[in-house]
């Protein structure tokens, strides 16, 4: 029955996973020496059950475009990384938690508003959204939290465009986004919120789309796809919470780390100031380095595979660090310093496999629109206290600024 | 060379026209690929090549 060499046996004790950083610019350093030895590490989650743990950029790679492997919430085993998550997924299934065939036929009907064309079209619009924050800032007295005032909101305005949410309902869709999605809130806060949003306005908002369609995602998704039948309202409400809740605290994060790690870097924001045309480049490299999505990207064995020499058998759970892979010294030299000029070729911030993320190309150009505006506009903009005094949060999928206090 | 594209595996990430965009194109009506020369020139296969393994559903082959 064994045609291979691989190891079945169990190589030595659990890791408790996630293990805490100890410097907030860094994944834990527990994970370089995982990184370089042959076998495959296990760690044991939050409910005591147990994972494969992929470090490694190649093999993280070969994980995530292999279809053996199931990103499906509801195979038995399956390690969702919180209960929150593991709750949200089940009652809100979409796209991200299906396997082929539904996932191209779901991801399709999303395709086209979020291709590179479609996004670098809405440049302008996007232009619009960060110079309107800009104005709020700079109205606002200092020192200002860059993050609560730009960074968090910025991807919510985006968003509320792109779904066709009216102008005058993006304070309430903003407000009840914040408390949905908010570190700070309760379970119940936070449940009652989502319903608010998704369940009743949301659903509202459809009702309206199917009467009134515009050119916007929200009416395509009605008029193109709910109403002739290929997908449930319910299914649609999924969606709709996945694009809001995907991009949320990952673009505010890398926004204003962007932002943080660029004044920490003088040299080199003061080249890009100078030298617009890095700015993609650059952008590049802090993916790479920040990527603040640090719970890893979760799957299930549907058929014996093996990886890395290590056999890992259908039912087995895998938890793949991507931003663990985007620090490894054998395809990024001197993984861990910042560098603005390393020319990346591939990163995997964004993962990697069918459910690479929907929304990169929007991030990109976000990101871009942002570093190219931010200091053209505040030239002068610095940290409003020293370095080491901005707190960070790390006990979320998402690696988090708590505030981050600026002045110019 | 002669390069081969799974449309129905494709989930238009639209990587393929970053590394190659004389090569591949993105469907204004679905995002999906278009292959706009099937029979580059060699000047092209490294370009290629890196469509290939950037393309995240596995949908472009390669063969020299």
């Amino acid at each position: 029955m064994n045609t291979t060499q691989a190891t079945e046996s169990m190589p030595g004790k659990d890791i408790d996973f996630p293990i805490p950083r100890s410097c907030p610019f860094h994944p834990p350093a527990e994970f370089k020496a995982v990184q370089r030895q042959p076998a495959l590490a296990r760690v044991k989650l939050w409910n005591g059950n147990e994972a494969w743990l992929v470090t490694r950029y190649e093999d993280f790679r070969a994980v995530l475009k292999d279809k053996r492997f199931s990103a499906d919430t509801r195979q038995p085993n399956f390690p969702s990384p919180t209960p929150g998550i593991l709750v949200a997924r089940g009652h809100y299934r979409a796209f991200v938690s299906m396997d082929e065939p539904e996932h191209n036929t779901h991801r399709r009907m999303l395709s086209a508003d979020f291709s590179r064309k479609r996004i670098d079209s809405m440049r302008p619009q996007l232009q619009a959204i960060v110079d309107e924050l800009v104005d709020e800032l700079l109205a606002k007295p200092r020192p200002v939290d860059f993050f609560k005032d730009f960074a968090l909101p910025f991807p919510t305005r985006v968003i509320c465009r792109m779904l066709g949410v009216p102008y005058d309902a993006h304070e309430f869709f903003q407000e009840r986004a914040e408390i949905m999605m908010s570190t700070t809130s309760t379970v119940e806060e936070a449940v009652k919120a989502g319903k608010e949003l998704i369940d009743e306005y949301l659903g509202d908002l459809i009702d309206e789309k199917a009467r009134h369609p515009a050119d916007d995602i929200l009416s395509r998704l009605v008029n193109n796809h709910m109403l002739p039948g290929h997908i449930s309202r319910g299914e649609l409400l999924a969606m709709s919470r996945l694009l809001l809740a995907a991009g949320h605290e990952t673009t505010a994060n890398v926004t204003a780390m962007s932002v943080l790690t660029l004044l920490r870097h003088p040299e080199q924001l003061a080249e890009l100031k100078d030298k617009p045309e890095l700015i993609p480049g650059a952008i590049e490299e802090l993916l790479r380095y920040l990527d603040p999505t640090q719970g890893g990207r979760r799957r299930v064995a549907l058929e014996d595979v093996e990886i890395s020499g290590q056999l890992i058998r259908a039912g087995e759970a895998v938890v793949a660090l991507n931003h663990v892979a985007n620090r490894d010294e054998l395809n990024f030299e001197d993984p861990d310093r910042f560098e603005i000029h390393r020319n990346v070729e591939h990163h995997v911030a964004f993962g990697d496999g069918i459910h690479q993320c929907l929304g990169q190309d929007l991030a990109r150009a976000e990101l871009e629109i942002v570093l190219g505006t931010l200091f053209r506009r505040i030239p002068t903009l610095r940290l409003a206290v020293p370095p080491e005094e901005v707190e960070f949060n790390d006990e979320r999928v998402v690696y988090s600024l708590r505030a981050l206090p600026i002045d110019w | 060379m002669k390069i081969t594209i799974n449309r129905d595996a494709c989930i238009g990430a639209g990587r393929c026209l970053d590394a190659a965009p004389a090569v591949f194109d993105q469907s204004n009506d679905d995002g999906l690929v278009v292959l706009l020369n099937p029979n580059p020139g060699a000047a092209e296969l490294a370009r290629v090549r890196a469509a290939e393994d950037a393309c995240p559903a596995r949908a472009i082959s390669v063969e020299e």
